[in-house]
């Protein structure tokens, strides 16, 4: 059996993501891996890197979901398994390429049961279902967080594929990136979330801080980011990113049922609140009763005092 | 330009669900159902598109059981001109839905296509994509603006490094997110003249399509529970306790 994995890369980096699909699919069979897009020489590097992958294809170019998929349809005849992650991208295109196959894709997988077994959460996480198919290909995207990391060490062939006749009728003409030093927040193990309590973008350079004493990502709820404290693609959350951190610092979030759909799969959750009754507090670990702008500053200094380095 | 807008019936999104004990769904006897929410905002981009004079006619379709009809009337309350319900007891696969929907895009033939990016029982996220491939058309999904300009639209859509715009010549494919607009309650004056507004229901099974499903599903159960922790009086304590995790964290 054979699987390629649709990378996801941006602005001349691998997304930790891929680590973590390659990883996931390495029992389905060999693996090779497709960096399509604009300046990927580098991620194409990253990627022959990951253990279990045979082969890094590249499709330089500038590339929408309707140029995807033509790409995609292209290639899809030698694999059984085409694999993206649950972002962005994999949202776009796995779909589109599922019903030019005649295919029904399964989407958003948190755990491979099986050759045609995965489960997938529906009703924003609120319950598990199942599936099994017995298609001839299987077209999955899998949430990054739900998996651990392939190794590295490989050093797989990369090959350059041709992608003339591949067109595309819908055109990029403007993107808008948020520029932040933390790290990518749906593979972060430590994230820092703020919730509308915050108050202000000015708050949000607070729980930054935090997040940069513990090389932490920054999340941030839909009201907050609805507020304008935070860009959007901070939001987590069932209609936002879904996380699975290690370790989830929940501030000033009371825990509406869309965010906990988003921070399911966080294995030790602190909140840090004003509200002893806000269902979040109630399912933490860990929680501090008390005033976010205080207790913060004093967060960071008591971390100093331990020594604690990330 | 014309409008098609798919609108989907689901378990209200603010019901807390429950999954049946044996395994084989989600209860929904009984329980309150209403249109999908992302669904209400593709009604309400093609009613504003309408408003300012950039869509001459609206049309509205749900697939599903004869209640459907409930949404398509919230669609036409809210100011969509005309509803086609295409009715079936069955649970179909996206795929299935997609296909329907390209039966009557290609019956209707509308300039653009508007639906909810996701609906919130199956969370599948498919259904946009799907048509746009089986229609042979571009597609913007996850939009946050939409606007008409000369050739096409522009869409400012989201993504996971931030936000961007694409340019789609018509006829073209758009799913809809939360930021696109604010959906706008129907007042009990449009509730009534909605009743008068066309409404045809038609059979799924006349439209020639496969509606079998592709996949098996095997059960469907809640997720693990989290025990509840436990509070700290000091900022020291809870120092202690992230200095803890973190150390543990790295030594596996």
């Amino acid at each position: 059996m054979s699987v390629l994995v649709l990378a996801d890369h941006d602005q001349g980096v691998l997304s930790p993501a891929t680590a973590r699909i390659v990883h996931a699919v390495a029992e389905l069979g060999t693996v090779d891996i497709l960096l399509a897009g604009e300046n990927i020489a580098a991620p194409a590097q990253s990627a022959s890197t990951l253990a279990g992958v045979a082969k890094v294809l590249t499709a330089e170019g500038l590339f929408v979901a309707d140029s995807l998929e033509m790409l995609l349809s292209t290639l899809t005849v030698r694999y059984h398994y085409v694999v993206a992650s649950a972002g962005s991208v994999g949202k776009d295109v796995l779909p589109r390429l599922a019903a030019k196959l005649d295919l029904m894709p399964v989407t958003d997988v948190t755990a491979i049961l099986g050759p045609n077994r995965f489960e997938r959460p529906i009703y924003a996480g609120n319950a598990l279902q199942t599936v099994a198919s017995n298609q001839p290909k299987h077209l999955l995207t899998l949430r990054a967080s739900a998996f651990r990391a392939a190794a590295t060490g490989n050093a797989a062939p990369i090959e350059a594929i041709d992608t003339s006749g591949v067109s595309s009728a819908a055109k990029l003409i403007a993107s808008h990136r948020t520029q932040s030093e933390t790290p990518d927040l749906a593979t972060a193990q430590i994230v820092v979330g703020g919730g509308i309590a915050v108050g202000s973008a000015e708050g949000f350079q607070l729980i930054e801080s935090l997040a940069k004493k513990l090389n932490a990502a920054v999340g941030a709820t839909r009201a907050a980011v609805d507020a304008g404290y935070a860009p959007n693609d901070w939001q987590v959350g069932q209609t936002g990113k879904i996380i699975a951190p290690d370790l989830y610092i929940a501030i000033g979030i009371s825990g509406a049922l869309q965010h906990l759909a988003g921070i399911q799969g966080a294995k030790k959750i602190v909140a840090i609140n004003t509200d002893p009754e806000a269902p979040l507090v109630k399912l933490a670990d860990i929680a501090l009763i008390g005033d976010l702008f205080q207790v913060i500053p004093q967060l960071i200094a008591e971390l100093d005092k331990i020594g604690l380095k990330r | 330009m014309k409008i098609l807008v798919a609108v989907k019936r689901v378990v209200d999104h603010n019901v807390r669900i429950r999954v049946r004990p044996d395994g084989s769904g989600v209860e929904t006897n009984g329980v309150r159902m209403s249109m999908n929410p992302f669904c209400k905002h593709a009604v309400e981009a093609a009613v504003q598109l309408a408003e300012a004079g950039q869509a001459d006619e609206v049309v509205v379709v749900s697939i599903g059981p004869k209640p459907a009809t409930d949404v398509i009337l919230t669609a036409l309350a809210m100011g969509a001109h005309r509803g086609i319900l295409i009715e079936t007891d069955a649970q179909l696969e996206t795929l299935a839905i997609a296909k329907l929907l390209a039966k009557i895009t290609a019956e209707e033939n509308p300039g653009l296509v508007l639906l909810g990016k996701q609906a919130v029982d199956d969370d599948s996220n498919h259904v946009g994509q799907m048509l746009a491939a089986l229609t042979g058309r571009p597609q913007a999904t996850f939009a946050s603006e939409i606007k008409v300009t000369g050739q096409g639209l522009e869409v400012s859509r989201e993504v996971d490094t931030g936000r961007e715009t694409l340019s789609l010549p018509l006829p073209a494919i758009v799913t809809a997110d939360l930021r696109l607009n604010t959906p706008r309650n129907a007042a009990l004056p449009q509730v009534m003249k909605a009743r008068s507004k066309p409404l045809a229901t038609r059979p799924a099974a006349d439209f020639g399509v496969d509606l079998a499903p592709r996949l098996v599903v095997e059960k469907i159960s809640p997720p693990p529970e989290r025990v509840a922790g436990k509070s700290v009086g000091t900022v020291a304590e809870l120092a202690a306790f992230i200095a803890a995790d973190i150390s543990q964290m790295e030594a596996l």
